[in-house]
């Protein structure tokens, strides 16, 4: 047991009703400020829209379909080019994990292309893909491939040698090494990168879809602020708030699904 | 090569496997009337990691059923001895064999930590020491007689990280005994565990070795554990057995009865002697 597990852990008496609240408190607050200051004319609505503007907005764009559509577009193209950048990282981060030649083969190469920001591939792509999904689909999946890569060799390089021994002692073959001990040893440190990897998804998406896209959420933003529709400009930025969020307690709900055994995921 | 004929009983090659293990199961089942450890032999055991040589030479036989206590200075080459019998380093020099040929879930060894699977319930832990035979339809009721054997049946469900060191340490016993080991090797298994609680460990082990009739090589630095448990101290220094002291003492034994810690005081010397001829 260690030091930390032992410590009390400080905590005020709980209503279960409000308890779910808490977490809401502060965006509430924010939003109800900014709503006076709008509506006492402290912020002037060409710098800042009031939030019943920008609900508004929303209400006008939902009913004439377009900010489904582009919700709908935005997410399709996230979750594409997460699997196959983060398939792709997660399989090869199994492989140099469990070989050596595999690690010695690819990992110098891996480095290398690491360390270049992937967003600085733009024109290359723009020049590439033209302004189609490609463009989009291959700036995400290099983007979360590297988070998800790193995450899964660590773990798999981090189990304890010890319990492998002990594997072996009671006739473990390769396969079931894996499977018992290598992976379930190796998945915190995959959730790690599971949710790093989420918020790259979103920052490569937005910015390529402000730059060269047709649709989509960062499309939405840079179309009204050629219109100077501030409103639509702020609900996008919204959005983006609401999907990360959203990504985030995906992931932390598969974790606490899976992590059950570790004790820093106990609630 | 040596373990791959260890593993396999040497008529492997006229039977298919399914069948041998069904009677080796039957052929162990009637010898259990009798003791049902394995003997082994130890002739010119000789291991070395680069220039340092650990091990110089050991010759050993160890009767079947017999709880033999292994003990000298850190370095010593007690842990190496073990390792060796265990099949978990080849020997560079020198043989172990077994009475008869031995298979791998007949011996078993338990390690100074536990080594559970923190992911895995206690009762699946103890599975895992079932070795091959884990898929077996009988294999939950095994592993749960197992645990009931060290006391923990209604801790079956629980995750590890929920348990005392002690009680961690009575799954990795149950996980060891789980397949009936006829050699059972223990790595200073209670080292890392407070003084209470080693002696209750200890009865415990005397009693699972004396219910279960295995052969126990205990490897230890305790000079007062060796004593109170085993038939048989063996005393290594500097890769060599210095000493072979029989315990003939009647069971159960008396913590801090006077014979016990004569014999105690008798090996502690011979262990400091050692060292002054070093100094």
């Amino acid at each position: 047991m260690s030091v930390v597990e032992r410590l009390p852990r400080v905590r005020a008496v709980r209503v279960p009703a409000i308890d779910g609240l808490v977490p809401w408190l502060l965006p509430i607050a924010i939003i109800a400020i900014w709503q006076v200051a709008c509506a006492t004319g402290y912020v002037s609505a060409r710098v800042l829209p009031a939030p019943s503007d920008v609900l508004l907005a929303a209400w006008k764009s939902l009913r004439s379909g377009e900010l489904q559509q582009n919700i709908w577009v935005s997410f399709w193209r996230a979750a594409v080019g997460f699997l196959i950048g983060g398939g792709i990282g997660f399989a090869l981060g199994l492989a140099n994990g469990l070989s050596q030649l595999s690690d010695r083969l690819t990992d110098t190469t891996l480095q290398m292309i690491r360390n270049v920001p992937h967003l600085a591939m733009i024109p290359l792509v723009i020049l590439w893909f033209g302004i189609d999904e490609a463009a989009k689909l291959f700036l995400v999946a290099l983007g979360v491939f590297f988070p998800i890569y790193l995450n899964t060799l660590h773990g798999i390089r981090t189990v304890d040698p010890q319990l492998i021994e002990m594997g072996r002692i009671y006739g473990m073959g390769r396969g079931e090494l894996f499977r018992r001990v290598i992976f379930p040893s190796a998945l915190p440190s995959i959730f790690v990168g599971l949710r790093f990897a989420l918020g790259i998804m979103w920052l490569t998406l937005i910015v390529a879809e402000t730059i060269a896209a047709s649709s989509g959420l960062g499309y939405m933003a840079m179309q009204a602020r050629e219109f100077m529709l501030i409103d639509v400009v702020v609900l996008s930025i919204l959005i983006y708030a609401l999907l990360g969020k959203l990504a985030d307690s995906a992931s932390r709900a598969l974790e606490r699904l899976t992590l059950s055994w570790h004790p820093a995921f106990q609630k | 090569m040596q373990q791959s004929l260890r593993v396999f009983p040497s008529t492997a090659e006229f039977a298919p496997p399914s069948v041998l293990v069904e009677q080796a199961r039957i052929a162990r089942r009637k010898a259990e009337s009798a003791s049902r450890g394995l003997g082994l032999t130890i002739r010119g055991l000789r291991k070395a990691f680069g220039d340092n040589e650990v091990l110089r030479g050991i010759d050993l036989h160890i009767p079947a059923g017999q709880f033999v206590a292994i003990v000298g200075r850190s370095g010593c080459g007690k842990s190496t001895l073990l390792r060796l019998i265990a099949e978990l380093e080849t020997p560079g020099d020198g043989t172990i064999s077994f009475g008869e040929s031995a298979r791998a879930e007949d011996i078993r060894v338990m390690f100074q930590e536990p080594r559970l699977l923190p992911w895995a319930r206690v009762l699946d832990n103890v599975e895992v020491g079932l070795g091959r035979n884990r898929g077996l339809s009988d294999a939950n009721a095994r592993a749960e007689a197992a645990l009931a054997e060290v006391g923990l049946r209604d801790k079956r469900g629980q995750w590890p990280y929920v348990l005392s060191g002690g009680q961690k340490q009575r799954v990795a016993l149950a996980r060891a005994l789980v397949s009936n080991p006829r050699v059972l090797a223990f790595d200073e298994p209670l080292g890392a565990l407070d003084a209470l609680t080693r002696i209750s460990m200890q009865q415990l082990l005397e009693r699972v070795w004396h219910d279960q009739s295995f052969t126990a090589i205990l490897v230890t630095h305790d000079v007062a554990e060796a004593v109170a448990l085993a038939d048989r101290v063996v005393v290594i220094e500097d890769g060599r057995i210095a000493h072979d002291v029989a315990v003939d003492i009647a069971r159960p034994r008396r913590r801090g009865a006077a014979d016990l810690a004569a014999l105690e005081g008798t090996i502690l010397r011979h262990l400091l002697s050692g060292n002054d001829a070093d100094a």
